[in-house]
Order: C-alpha cells, then structure tokens, then sequence
C-alpha cells in the first residue's frame, strides 16, 4: 500500500523533473515541475476524435494498458512493506502483466491501419522483446542471491557484504534504469523530442490517439517511470524504517529523473539498426551479474 | 466396469462405420456426430472413474503372436482421453459446420467421417492399451486414418504431396517404435509394456538410455519436436481447419503421451535424459517460434506455434525428469505438473486459433496474411476468438497460458537455487529459452491478429458481414470459456494432476503436504489476480466510459500526414512488420526474396515477395534425399518399362529368397566341416 502511494505521488511530478533538467542543460527556465500533470489533465477533459478505421480495440487498449501497469505497480513492494500483491514468483506475473498491456498497445497501432504505427509497432514488438532476458536474468540473480523468489523477499534479505556485491547492485541499478529508458522508449533507443514519425517508436503508436485516451497513455508512462523508480530505489532501501526510508524514496526517484534529464540531453539517440545490439548488451550484462552472484556465493566450480 | 464401457466405445465405432452405406450424407454427418458425442461421453465417464476410483486393469487372452493383452488404465491415460475427447468433441461439431460448403462432394465426406472416428477411436485405444504389438497396429490405424483425414481435399496438389510427407515421416516413427518395441520382445519374451521396466531396472542405465532414445525418436516425430518437426508445417495447413485444430491439439500430443508413458516405465539414470529433453526442447520452442514469425500463411504459422509448444511442454517434462534423477520434489510437481496442464492448454487455445483460421479461410478463400486486413468489422466473433487464443498462446493473464507457463517458471526458479554449477547454469539457459519463447511469441501473434484482423483489406475481397453461424461458432465459445475458466481457476485440474505426478515419484523424493500447499496455493492466487485484472479493466473501462460519455466523439480517417488517398497500400504488411527482426535472425533463417524495384523514368510495376524456407528441412530432409535420389539414378536402367525385364526381376527375386536360406545353410554347413576338421 506504501508503495502505491509513493508511486502515484511520484507520478505527478517525475516528468517535470525530467524536462526540467533537460531545460536547464540546454540554458532555458523550464515549465514549472508539474506542467506535463497539467497537460494530462487538460487532455483527461477533451473529446475525441476516432479513426474510421479503427475497431473497438482502439477504444479498450489505452484502459488495458493502464491497468496492466497499475497491475504491476500493486506488485512492486516499498522495503520491507509488501505491495498489493506478493506471493513467491510474482515478478513473473509482472513481467507478463505489463507483457498483456504492451500486446494491446501494440495491436491497437496496427488498428488505425497507419503504416507510421506500424512501423512503431513493429519497433516497439522486437524491442520488448529482446529487453525480456535481460529482466529475467536480473531477478533470477537476484533470487539466487537471496534464495528467495519474490519481490518483497528479494529486497528485504538483499545485502551487500563484500565489495563483489556492491558492484552487482550498480550493475542492477544500472540495468534497471537502461530497462525504463527502452520500456518507455526514451533517449538511447527513442527519440520523443523529434517529431519524426520516422525515428520514433513509442510516440508514433498513439498518433491516432486523442481525448482522454491520449491523456491515459501519457500518464500511463509517467506511472511507468515512477514504477521502475520505486523498484531502482528497493536496491538503496533493504529494510530501513519507514522515516528513513520514504525521504529516501523520493531522492532515487528524482535522482533518477534527473539521471534521464542528462542522459537525453548529452547523449544522441542510436541509429535504429543498432537498437537491437544495444538492448541484447543489457542481457550480457544481466549475465554478468549472474556470474558474479555464482562467485560471491562461491558456487563458481 | 471399465470393461464394458471400453468396449461399447469400440463396439460403437465399428457400428457407425458399417451404417454407412445405409444413410445418404446428411445422415451420415448427424451419425457421426452423435457417434463421437456418445463416444465422447463414454469415454469421459471412463476416464472420471479412473480418478475417483484409481487404476483399473483387465486382460484380453490376444493369439501367440502377441501374448496376453492387458488394457490398463491409469491417471496418466485418463489425462489424455479426457483432452483428446474434449477436442474432438468441439472438433466434430466444428467440422459439422464446416463441412457443410463441401456436401457436393458426398463420397469424399464419407471418407473423412469414417476415418475421423477411427483417428478418434485409435487415439483413445492408444491411451489404455499396454501390449507392444496391439499398440503398434492401433497406431498405424491412427496413422493412417490421420492421412486420409488431411488430404480431404486431395484433389489440389500440394494437399496431396503435404499428405504423402506425412504418412513416410509417421511410418518412420513407426519404425522406430517398433525396432524400441521388438528388442524388449526379444530380450524378453513379452509384448507387455511391464516387461520394459523389468528388463531396464536389470541391465545397467545406459541400455535404458538407449531403449528411450529409441523410443524417443519415434515419439518426437509424432509430436514435432526439432529436428522432427518437418512435417508439422506441411500437413496443418493442407488438412480442413477442424482437423489442423484437432492435429495440432491432440494427435501431436499423442507423442507427449507416449514419451510420459515411457518414461514412467523406463527405469534408468533419469538426470541424463532430463539434460537431454530440457536442451532439444529449449531449441524446439525457439526455433518453432523463430520460424513462426516469418511465415505468410496463417496455417502454417500456427503449425510452427504448435512446435513452440510442444518445446514448452518438453522444457516442463525435461525438468520433472531432472527433479527424479536429483530427488527434488518441487520440481517434480512444477515439471510434469507444468507440461499436462500446457498439453491441455494447448489444445484449448490451438484449437481455437485454427477454428477461427478456418472460418477465415472460407470467408476469403486464402491463407495468405499479406492480402488480409480489416477483417474484424467482417467477421467479429471470429476475430475475438483469435484474439483470445493469441493472448492465452502468448502465455499472458488472464488466461490459461499463463498459469502452465508460470507452474514451469515456479520450477525454474527454484531449481536455479540448487547447489550444483553446471545445473544452475543450465537452469539459466532453460530460463532464458522460455523467456525469448514468450517474447517472440509476443511478436508473432501481435502480428497474425492485428494483419489478419485489423487496418484494412489489403487485397480487394467481397465486402460486407461474413456470416457466422451461431452452431459454427458455439464450439468455439466452449473452447474460449474453458481457456478464461482455466485461467481464472488454474486448481480445478490440480487434484488429477496430482494423481499422475505421484505416478512419477520415487519414494525418496516425495514432498512435504506444506510444500504442495505453498506452489498449490501460489497458483491459486495467480487466478485470483488474474481475474482481479479483469475486473481492474473493467471497471476502469466503466469510469472511462462514465467520463467520456458526454464528450464530444468525431469520426474522422487515420492521419496520414497530409496524405488523404487510398492509404490500404501503405500500410504495414506482415514481412515488413518483423523486418528488423529477420534482418537480426537472419544467420538461422533461410528466406528467398524476390524484388523488382523502380528503374528508369516510367516505373512499371515493383513488387517484393519473401519466401520463408526452414533451414532444418533443407538438411535433413531435402539433402540426403537429394542424394539418395542421386545413387539410385545410377540404377534407373533397371526400370526400363520392358514387361519382359520385369518378370525376370520377379523370378530372379523369389529365385533368391528360395535359395538364399540353402546357400546359407550350405555355407554353414562348410564351415562347420572345417571347423571339425
């Protein structure tokens, strides 16, 4: 229940951390912190204008969508007090849930018969999945780390000893940020500053979308960032009390947002040829961390 | 009991199959239905007895040749009739309806129907009967009315030569099972499939190995696991759409069935062929879906989706035979427990799809996904039907997919925390496999149902609603009901899938009440959430409805960024979707392309086909067939079409085996002269 709260707090204000921090890099004031919440909200009160084209899956996937990640969110715990839902496995269910929404996403592109949401579609397809591995043989370590195979567990018995392990919790952290930066399409891989249907995966899916849709989808990625914010920050809070641990919520949170503020500003976005090398690195990575995990278990025969 | 209701079953078959000459086609239609409904029924109560009751077993006398036939019948073979009887319960009405366009071609319907009860009846008689020989002359009855059964339209090529593909490839798997079958007869002495166990838990584990990779083979092209599978993709899309959906539901897994029938009765070193079924599956389920995604015919890709899955069902056993050979109970329960729920699941969800295949197959008479589009406005129920299968086929909540996937990652996961490397590490492959399996098959099917079902028309068909019948369409609403109700109480099955996993048990290795109640109860709430998604969904799609109501709502066409034609052309078609994807698999795929682009001032027409091939099919099959074909052309001057020749031929062959027997004994006789001397 924490949780929830924290992360719907937090997914008022994470994008206008973001884009303030890319405003005051490239030298301008910025919109105030909760501009895009407003925007969203301007949207939320809006009609819509629908595609003839399209079929009632246009209509019902920007809800599906929405909820398999309020889903998956009700799954994410805050330290040691559980989410919603915890039961042993239930990152499983979470990566299938937000899998059920990002299939419906992806179905209703191909439903306006566009061929610029196709081409999103398609990219978005293969993106996720080849981002897939990479999640799984995180949690894997993980759950071999701590012998426990669930979320809360994970991160509650999750503890750093030897100086190997504080390198695999950087190395967590740093994947999880690469997994919310593909997830919601941002910098490396997309592009959503160029309004060039060419280049954009995620942006280029919702064109159809307008109204109160739209607004759902936009929020919909708020929530998503806020959601892996929550689980990057479970690394840094383990089982502190909950006065530490909620300020300590909110710096990862914004620290992370202003990681991605950065990371759009310098970095240029990669050719999308070479997306699929750049995601797969992700799962070498994940890989990496396993061995290490063997080591410091002292499994490595 | 048993006995009787066993018997009845046959009896009834034979009975339909003698009235036909009696009742025109209509009649024939209405008689084979209820026959295989009363079937159904039958077998169904058979199969519930057994797992209320327990195993029951009777004896047939049999002739010198096969020895006593003893028919038992335990919670392993209920498992299978009772799947088997469902999918073919909705397969017959389906069929029914679907057949209905073809009723000119009377003689050729009667054909089908006969051979469609007796695939039936063989199936079920393969489930109960334990006698080498019977088995093998009941699976050569199925066989070989599976073949009639897909060349129902034989008239057109490709139907035919996909038929033949079949039947050579099922009697090679036939002759591996009767080589396995023949060498217990002969160290034995007995047909009786107890004799295996007998004679494997005497000799030391590798003749156990051996034996089951015999028998392995066999199974595996029956069930298509790599590099058997090729004639998966062939004979699905030549055959009607009720039997794809049957095939490919329950005749493939009639190979399951007796891989998990070996195995309970084959006693051996169990952690060597656990290493060896996880790694082959793992490789069928990646390859099945690397080759799914490019293909154009819907059939077809649903052909390869059943390969995919007999991987996972492989993975759940591979890892139930790891959980024996190292004595980890948990494993045992996620792995067996794991592949007999997606054996079910997958004939649930296959089914449908090629159900909802067929009928688009009739409504546009064609297979090929680049020339559909839009045909969801045409054929509603049809198009959510595919729906629901795709979603349960992609392993995703809420539906059945779902629940048997996640009982195998449950066993994954805890196997990872195993003390042992090299099996942690190979529980990481195993994982890794299952996850890119879902990930692809994420892909694939987003791409059959929105081309197939959304955007719009491709190619010019006849516009307007394509009629669907609500009896064409019941069935399918079973089979839909059946994937939600699964994946909403994944533990209605649970107590018979108890039964048969403590059928895998060594003493040793049985769990604790709270270890089962722990994975019993996780998978209980996995329903709960799944419908607690549900119920999320709507009532979010409620308020969305409550706020939008009275907004203002314009129907306008798709941006088109200031292009207001004909946009069908532009759209994304099925090869350009997975473009980026068969440009990164390109070393294990093997796709031709033929292109025509624009050259010159007035470019003429440019068009860009891809043909999908499967590498595999290329080496194993085509290959050395090319060869052989090769060495025997040396020898095509032996048929020289002279009538005379071939006389001689016949009396210098019967010559030889008349004399071949004397030569012999003469020669032996020699030698054993010199041997006295």
């Amino acid at each position: 229940m924490v949780s929830l709260i924290l992360i719907l707090l937090t997914s008022l204000f994470f994008m206008g951390v973001v884009i303030r921090t890319k405003s005051i890099a490239s030298g301008r004031k910025g919109p105030g912190l909760f501009q895009p919440m407003k925007d969203i909200l301007r949207l939320w009160k809006k009609g819509s204008v629908y595609s003839r084209t399209t079929t009632f899956i246009f209509r019902i996937a920007p809800t599906i969508y929405f909820s398999s990640v309020l889903m998956a969110i009700f799954m994410v715990p805050h330290g040691n007090n559980p989410g919603l839902i915890s039961f042993s496995g239930d990152f499983v269910m979470f990566a299938y849930i937000l899998a059920t929404g990002k299939f419906l996403s992806i179905i209703s592109a191909l439903d306006t018969g566009s061929s610029f949401e196709g081409m999103g579609a398609s990219r978005e397809a293969l993106f996720s999945m080849l981002v897939e591995p990479a999640f799984f043989i995180l949690l894997g370590s993980l759950a071999l780390f701590t012998g426990h195979t669930s979320f809360i567990s994970i991160f509650t018995t999750l503890h750093y000893e030897s100086n190997i392990s504080y390198m695999l919790g950087a190395l967590a952290t740093f994947v999880f940020v690469l997994i919310a930066m593909i997830e919601n399409s941002r910098m490396p891989v997309d592009d959503p500053k160029t309004h060039l249907e060419l280049t954009m995966v995620h942006e280029v899916m919702i064109l159809d979308n307008s109204g109160f849709d739209l607004g759902t989808i936009l929020y919909t990625t708020n929530l998503k960032f806020a959601m892996y914010g929550a689980i990057i920050s479970n690394f840094f809070i383990g089982a502190l009390p909950l006065e530490i641990s909620i300020p300590l919520f909110f710096i990862v949170q914004i620290g992370f947002g202003i990681a991605v503020g950065i990371i759009e500003s310098f970095m240029a976005r990669f050719r999308m040829a070479h997306n699929p090398q750049f995601i797969l690195i992700l799962t070498s990575v994940s890989m990496l961390i396993f061995f290490g995990v063997l080591m410091v278990l002292g499994r490595f025969v | 009991m048993e006995k009787l209701f066993v018997e009845i079953f046959n009896l009834l078959a034979i009975a339909a199959i003698f009235s036909f000459p009696f009742l025109k086609t209509k009649g024939r239609g209405i008689l084979t239905l209820g026959v295989i409904s009363i079937q159904v029924v039958i077998s169904s109560i058979v199969a519930l007895t057994v797992f209320a009751k327990g195993e029951a077993q009777y004896f047939y006398p049999g002739s010198w040749i096969t020895g006593e036939i003893p028919i038992r019948i335990d919670s392993l073979s209920a498992w299978f009739m009772l799947i088997i009887s469902f999918t073919f319960l909705t397969g017959a009405w389906y069929g029914f309806q679907y057949l209905k366009k073809y009723k000119n071609q009377s003689a050729n319907i009667a054909l089908h129907a006969i051979a469609f009860i007796l695939v039936y009846t063989a199936l079920i008689d393969i489930c109960i009967i334990q006698n080498g020989f019977a088995f093998l002359v009941i699976w050569e009855i199925m066989a070989l009315s599976s073949f009639i059964v897909i060349i129902f339209e034989h008239y057109k090529t490709d139907t035919l030569k996909a038929g033949i593909n079949f039947l050579i490839q099922s009697h090679v798997c036939i002759l591996f099972l009767t080589l396995a079958f023949m060498w217990v007869k002969i160290k034995t002495g007995s047909f009786d499939f107890l004799a295996i166990t007998a004679y494997t838990s005497s000799q030391p584990a590798v003749t156990g190995i051996g034996l089951f990779l015999m028998f392995f083979i066999g199974f595996a092209i029956k069930a298509g696991f790599v590099p058997f599978h090729t004639w998966l993709p062939l004979a699905h899309p030549a055959a009607p759409a009720h039997i794809s959906g049957i095939m490919s539901g329950v005749i493939i897994k009639i190979g399951i069935y007796g891989m998990l029938r070996m195995l309970l009765l084959i006693k051996t070193d169990m952690t060597t062929i656990g290493y060896f079924i996880v790694t082959i599956s793992v490789i069928t389920g990646v390859y099945g879906v690397m080759l799914a995604i490019v293909q154009h015919n819907l059939k077809k890709l649903l052909a390869y989706h059943s390969i995919e899955n007999i991987g996972i069902i492989g993975i759940g056993i591979g890892l139930g035979c790891l959980g024996v050979g190292y004595g980890i109970p948990v494993l045992i329960i996620c792995g067996f427990g794991g592949a007999l729920l997606h054996t079910l699941n997958h004939s649930l969800f296959k089914s449908l799809l090629f159900y909802s295949a067929g009928n688009v197959y009739q409504a546009i008479h064609t297979m090929d996904i680049e020339s559909m589009g839009g045909l969801l406005k045409r054929m509603p129920r049809s198009g959510y039907l595919f729906l629901i299968g795709s979603l349960a086929i992609c392993g995703l909540p809420p539906f059945n997919g779902f629940v048997s996937e996640f009982f195998i990652y449950t066993g994954l996961f805890s196997a990872l925390l195993s003390n042992h490397f090299l099996f942690t590490l190979f529980i990481l492959f195993a994982i890794f496999g299952l996850v890119l399996i879902g990930g692809l098959a994420l892909m694939c099917f987003t791409k059959a149902f929105g081309i197939v079902f959304l955007g719009t028309p491709r190619k010019k068909f006849d516009e307007g609603m394509v009629e669907e019948k609500p009896m064409k369409i019941f069935p399918m609403y079973l089979v839909a009901m059946a994937i939600v109700l699964i994946g909403i109480l994944p533990l209605i099955f649970m107590p018979s899938i108890q039964q048969i996993v403590q059928l895998y048990q060594p003493g040793s290795a049985a769990f604790t009440s709270g270890q089962l109640k722990s994975i019993l109860d996780i998978l209980s709430s996995v329903g709960w959430y799944s419908l607690g998604f549900i119920v999320l969904v709507a009532t979010l799609y409620y308020i969305r409805h409550l706020i939008t109501a009275k907004r203002e709502v314009a129907a306008d066409s798709t941006w088109g960024c200031g292009y207001t034609g004909d946009a069908a052309k532009m759209q994304y078609t099925a090869s350009s979707f997975v473009r980026t994807y068969r440009k990164l698999a390109g070393p294990f795929l093997m796709i031709k392309k033929e292109k025509r682009e624009a050259c010159g001032l007035y470019p003429g027409h440019i068009n860009q086909v891809t043909h999908p091939h499967d590498k595999v099919e290329t080496w194993f099959i085509e290959k050395p067939l090319l060869s052989i074909r090769k060495l025997l052309s040396r020898f095509v001057f032996l048929q020289n079409g002279n009538i005379q020749a071939y006389i001689l031929y016949g009396l210098i062959f019967i010559g030889l085996v008349i004399l071949l027997p004397m030569i012999i004994d003469n020669i032996s006789g020699f030698f054993y002269l010199l041997n006295r001397l």
